[in-house]
């Protein structure tokens, strides 16, 4: 008889050369120049379980292009293992052709180029027909929402996360778990939580004030499909009011709390579940990690590092399913569930190409009227991006999108060092492009964007950097906020990924004037994304549109100012 | 926890260092005065003795510990980077229903918290956990 681990794992090598996954196929599809609808969506249905997941949206309701990272480093156990894999290496692990549709989808290499051969990603009407799809050939799949939606853009700004609401609501999600969501405030999330027609869950939201969990988001909720009792357990990110401003939330508390994620698992399995999902915001790393601490979660459906990964991890007996971001891909998730636990799975990390998957017009319609009391704002164009010239975020040190930004806080607010927060949301400008107002939102877009300007000493310049790149750097997952290293204009540095806090950064140069970074000495330092009370300034998004307004065609200088060791 | 207790003093000693606190010296024999004060000098084991707390501090100034162990006469809970580690010293009597106990604590920087039981039988044993206080910002 076949154990579960070893049907499993011969599943697991099976999906890799029988192509289950959906990348053996991409291969020919690119041979043969052919990308259509039906073949994106083309799956094989299995078992009696589907799982549709979607996640760190980040308000992205329409097309936009979008650059995966060049350096994604792994440290620890991690090293050179996915999702710290880019470019070539990671063409090779998974059998991707250069400058095939998957290349172009999931690495960085020529993106500007095949950019202009594939098109955009995204957009939630074409996600929507997916979903449907999906639901034609099994009606009672699980649709689940792994959070960062409620934020990201001009119109989820100016709404407070209605118009994220009004369009997800439209795809009829079965629950959500949350990060960024909370930064809208706690009343505002309360007021959107309590009206929602799904689950909301989080087994790691706590009452701050209590240590209890709150009321407001259950730990897990169960669902019938095809006969199988489903427990789907959400976990929301961590590190909420580290990574963010918890003055916006005091309410609540979060952490990853694995020993209260084993004791629900403990608890649904007591009370029959014979597939246990856990929806979760830990980011890759740390669900890696947990999955080889929590014993009996089936599927973890990981967000918040943005990773887009062609076929799942097996840690154990639990499979981790990445999604990537912004829009840009679904994964579906069929499950063959029998006596009790889980038999076999079948998976496919689905691209979203705009240009190829037709948008369902119901949800165009709904897109529509949610942009629509803003549109001659959102399309005004600012700028234009030189010949050369694509702008982007991803990437462990710097993106272009960050260097423009930090030019924009240099010049505009007359600083000598510029910081711009690591976060890894953000769509990317292809050359010769219109930047438009809504593109300026989209890679600023938040509740806490005053531009700061400020005086640090070199000594605490080196604090701030040591502390981030901790966060990033740390062995131990479980230390780690996701996120990627504070993008620095102005500023250079040496960084060896291998050493303690406190060793990492070195050679510290004043860029303009090319002298060490003293100790002792103040910089005037400008910045935004403070996560302190009180930060004054004005708006990001009106730092960088006056600067990209004066400065008409963007060109940026190559950016050499961090050197990496130890990756 | 395979942390010894030299380990773990050696490890307090190191994130003072990081985090550049004054008194580095005077903590540490502090800590290991403590330790020595509670045990008699006696050998530490790990086993029954179970430590929750955050990996990272949501703050530092208040940060949410618990201590159990099914068979603890006492429980002594340290923050081994703190200018004075002695935090708490739980008591539990033959009858306790439940020997448990939580509470909060503050952290003068990121370091490790050490909690030591000491057993009906007399045995000791302890169970570490590093606590990350960072200034946080730019999350994903």
């Amino acid at each position: 008889m076949i154990s579960r681990r070893d049907f499993l794992q011969t599943s697991m090598a099976a999906a890799a050369l029988y192509g289950a996954s959906g990348y053996g196929n991409w291969a020919k599809v690119a041979a043969q120049q052919a990308l259509t609808q039906d073949q994106l969506l083309e799956f094989d249905t299995f078992g009696n379980v589907s799982l549709i997941h979607v996640t760190d949206i980040h308000a992205q309701l329409k097309p936009i292009y979008f650059r995966e990272p060049s350096v994604n480093i792994g440290v620890g156990t991690n090293k050179g293992a996915v999702p710290h894999l880019t470019g070539a290496a990671f063409r090779k692990l998974y059998g991707i052709d250069d400058g095939s549709p998957s290349a172009y989808a999931l690495t960085y290499d020529d993106f500007s180029a095949l950019a202009q051969a594939y098109g955009r990603v995204g957009g939630m009407d074409r996600v929507a027909t997916i979903i449907n799809a999906i639901r034609a050939a099994r009606p009672d799949a699980l649709l689940l929402d792994g959070g960062d939606t409620w934020h990201g853009s001009y119109t989820c700004h100016h709404t407070q996360g209605q118009d994220m609401v009004n369009v997800m609501n439209a795809l009829k999600p079965d629950a959500m778990t949350f990060h960024w969501e909370f930064t809208l405030g706690s009343d505002r999330v309360a007021e959107i939580v309590e009206g929602l027609p799904f689950a909301a869950l989080g087994q790691n939201i706590f009452d701050a004030e209590w240590d209890e969990p709150a009321e407001l988001f259950p730990p897990y909720k169960f669902f019938e499909r095809g006969g199988v009792k489903v427990a789907v357990i959400g976990q929301a990110f961590p590190y909420m009011p580290i990574a963010n401003p918890g003055w916006m939330f005091p309410e609540y508390s979060f952490g990853i709390r694995d020993e209260r994620m084993q004791e629900m698992v403990d608890e649904v399995r007591a009370e029959g579940a014979e597939l246990v999902v856990c929806l979760s915001h830990n980011g890759f790393d740390v669900d890696k990690q947990m999955a080889g601490r929590v014993t009996g979660i089936d599927v973890i459906l990981s967000g918040h590092t943005h990773d887009a990964l062609p076929e799942p991890v097996l840690v154990g007996e639990t499979i981790i399913v990445a999604s990537g971001s912004n829009g840009k891909f679904v994964s579906r998730v069929d499950l063959d569930v029998r006596d009790g636990r889980m038999m076999g799975f079948r998976h496919k990390l689905i691209p979203v190409f705009s240009d190829v998957i037709a948008p369902d017009a119901e949800v165009s319609a709904v897109i529509d009227e949610q942009r629509a009391p803003y549109l001659d704002k959102l399309t005004e164009v600012i700028g234009r991006t030189g010949e050369e010239q694509t702008l982007y975020r991803r990437g462990n040190f710097n993106g272009t999108w960050d260097d423009l930004i930090c030019d924009a806080l240099i010049s505009e607010r007359e600083a000598d060092i510029a910081l711009s927060p690591g976060v890894r949301w953000g769509p990317s400008i292809l050359p010769d492009q219109d930047i438009t107002r809504e593109d300026i939102w989209n890679v600023t877009s938040m509740s806490y964007g005053q531009a700061y300007r400020t005086e640090m000493t070199g000594e605490f310049l080196q604090i701030v950097l040591e502390d981030v790149a901790d966060n990033l750097f740390n062995p131990d997952p479980y230390y780690q906020q996701g996120g990627d290293m504070v993008r620095v204009g102005g500023l250079g540095y040496r960084i060896d990924v291998t050493k303690p806090q406190g060793d990492r950064i070195t050679e510290m140069t004043l860029l303009k004037t090319g002298e060490a970074i003293e100790p002792a000495k103040t910089y005037q330092v400008a910045g935004w994304a403070s996560v302190n009370e009180g930060t004054e300034g004005p708006q990001i998004w009106e730092v960088v549109e006056a600067h990209i307004a004066k400065q008409g065609t963007i060109s940026l200088d190559p950016n050499s100012s961090v050197k990496v060791v130890g990756a | 926890m395979e942390l010894t207790r030299r380990n773990a003093i050696i490890l307090g000693a190191g994130a003072l260092l990081v985090s550049g606190m004054p008194m580095r010296r005077s903590a540490a024999a502090t800590s290991e005065e403590a330790i020595a004060a509670f045990t008699g000098g006696a050998e530490i084991g790990s086993g029954d003795i179970e430590l929750i707390a955050p990996e990272i501090a949501e703050n530092g100034n208040t940060v949410p510990i618990e201590v159990s162990s099914g068979s603890a006469a006492e429980i002594l809970v340290l923050a081994m980077g703190n200018p004075t580690p002695n935090v708490a010293t739980f008591r539990f009597g033959k009858l306790a229903a439940s020997r448990a106990a939580s509470t909060r604590i503050r952290l003068a920087g990121t370091q490790d918290v050490v909690a030591i039981a000491k057993l009906d039988d007399g045995s000791f044993v302890q169970a570490s956990s590093t606590v990350k206080v960072t200034i946080g910002g730019c999350g994903g």
